[in-house]
């Protein structure tokens, strides 16, 4: 039958509802702030938003997006190719190519779209596209449509990569290449230095998706390539204006012009409405904050090791290093579920990861980190840790610093 | 079809440990729906072919992949 496929998805609902816990869907009631709200009923901490800077409640974001629905309108009701290209639209192209240091960029109407809508269009039937094993599902979407042939190397393996180069011959220097900055689940960064030497000496075309990484990494916030010092490297930079920018779209950033004619081809582009004017304002605005004040970054990587060092403390198993991007990792399922609702409880909303999202069989409790956050607010959501460890729902399993 | 004979037969002896029903295999064995490989399993397997004939298997000809032939095929069209 045609919907026999979901009844998997279906009991695993009606599991959810039997134990009265809504971690996906959740409904915010009110936001209080950009660190807090009322989430189902309960006054909580926000630590699941990728609101890095915590922008999306900066006043002149807020101004800038009801200044521009005045002057323009709550929609522009129709594609970019057609009526829905505003100077506010092509205005943010601009800007975003200027903070990269380029001079073609192209604004979608999400980040989803962006990646997805380059990823099936820059390669074709009879290219190949070598992508990293835990890529978003929206380049895995976007892949899938290309008609290229799909290779994946081992995450965050440059070995792999060189590898997989090799095999293909002489067809490596036509291959593209993709990678992400900061890895949206576990808060890993790409070894961009190596990935950008495998790349030169085999040749490719890499595109690097920095949706978690622009405005968290880099000298002026371009993201893990400037970190690096590889932007040279990379040929397409896509990100979104829904995490660090506090709002909601995506980009494509590019030295080559050849972006331009590619603009034409991407029926994410063309076949959907663009971004609401506001949006649009908003956004441009967050690049100027995030432009001239990069104390809001150095804020952002102080709650994230005071996070993960917090969370390294009491044992419990996070990633490698510190990052905005702070997951535990456990393996069973209902436990996983308990934690998540106890934390809520406690006041502490974060994000309750299950494959196939979480990039292994394991289930994530994942926190993410803002620069919004107070120093008492990320003790807090250590505290409900530390909570979840003395009612015995998660066992420490490292000894900690 | 000597060669794709060998090509099957380096399929099953890579099979070996992950043939845990331990059916007789033979070129219409299928992958999952027989042997019930999971599909961490299959990239495994696929993984082991790869580096054995020092090659690249694309995830998009894997939705034609039912049984054992027709991976030997696929093999040996990419190791052409
Ligand atoms: C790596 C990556 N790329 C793309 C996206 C899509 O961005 P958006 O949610 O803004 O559509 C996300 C976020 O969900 C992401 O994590």
């Amino acid at each position: 039958m045609l919907f026999d496929k979901f009844q998997t998805m279906a009991n695993f609902q009606a599991e959810l509802a039997e134990r009265h816990v809504k971690p996906f869907g959740a409904v915010t009631e009110k936001i209080l702030s950009a660190t807090e709200g009322v989430v189902e009923g309960r006054n909580v901490i926000l630590a699941g938003t990728n609101n890095y800077l915590g922008l999306s409640f900066d006043p002149r974001c807020i101004k800038a997006a009801q200044d521009a629905a005045a002057r323009w309108g709550t929609g522009t009701t129709g594609s970019r190719l057609a009526n829905g290209s505003f100077s506010e639209h092509q205005a943010l192209e601009s800007e975003i190519a200027q903070f990269y240091g380029v001079d073609h960029a192209i604004v979608f109407s999400t980040g989803y779209a962006a990646t997805m809508g380059m990823c099936s269009t820059l390669a074709g039937p009879g290219d190949t596209i070598l992508l990293d094993a835990d890529s978003h599902a929206s380049i895995y979407a976007g892949v899938k449509l290309s008609g290229a042939d799909i290779i994946r190397f081992k995450h965050n393996n440059p070995e792999d990569l060189a590898k997989r180069l090799r095999r293909l011959g002489d067809r490596a220097n036509q291959a593209l290449i993709i990678a992400e900055g900061i890895y949206s689940m576990l808060g890993d960064v790409a070894p961009l230095q190596e990935i950008a030497a495998v790349k030169r000496e085999y040749g490719g075309y890499l595109f690097l998706d920095e949706a978690h990484s622009m405005g968290a990494l880099g000298d002026t916030g371009r993201g893990a390539a400037q970190a690096a010092g590889v932007e040279a490297d990379v040929d397409f930079f896509a990100g979104t204006f829904s995490k660090s920018l506090g709002a909601i779209g995506g980009f494509c950033v590019s030295r080559h012009p050849e972006l331009e004619a590619i603009r034409y081809c991407i029926n994410a582009y063309i076949f959907t409405a663009s971004s609401a004017p506001s949006i649009i304002a908003s956004t441009r605005a967050a690049l100027r904050i995030i432009t001239e004040e990069p104390q809001l970054r150095l804020r952002l990587w102080d709650n994230a090791h005071r996070l993960y060092d917090g969370l390294k403390a009491l044992g419990l198993p996070v990633g490698p290093t510190a990052s905005p991007v702070v997951a535990v990792e456990m393996e069973d399922r209902s436990a996983t579920i308990d934690c998540w609702n106890a934390l809520m409880q406690a006041g502490v909303y974060v994000n309750l990861v299950i494959p196939p999202a979480s990039p292994s069989t394991n289930f994530l409790l994942r926190n993410s980190v803002s620069a919004a956050h107070s120093s008492e607010q990320i003790d807090t959501i250590i505290a409900a840790y530390a909570g979840l460890i003395s009612a015995g729902l998660i066992t420490p399993t490292n000894k900690g610093h | 079809m000597t060669d794709y004979q060998e090509y099957l037969n380096f399929l099953y002896s890579a099979l070996e440990f992950q043939n845990k029903k331990q059916l007789v295999l033979s070129e219409d064995t299928a992958l999952v729906a027989d042997i019930g490989l999971s599909s961490l399993e299959v990239m495994e397997f696929i993984e082991k072919i790869e580096d054995h004939f020092d090659i690249s298997i694309p995830l998009n000809i894997l939705p034609d992949v039912n049984t054992i032939g027709d991976l030997a095929r696929k093999v040996r069209e990419l190791n052409l």
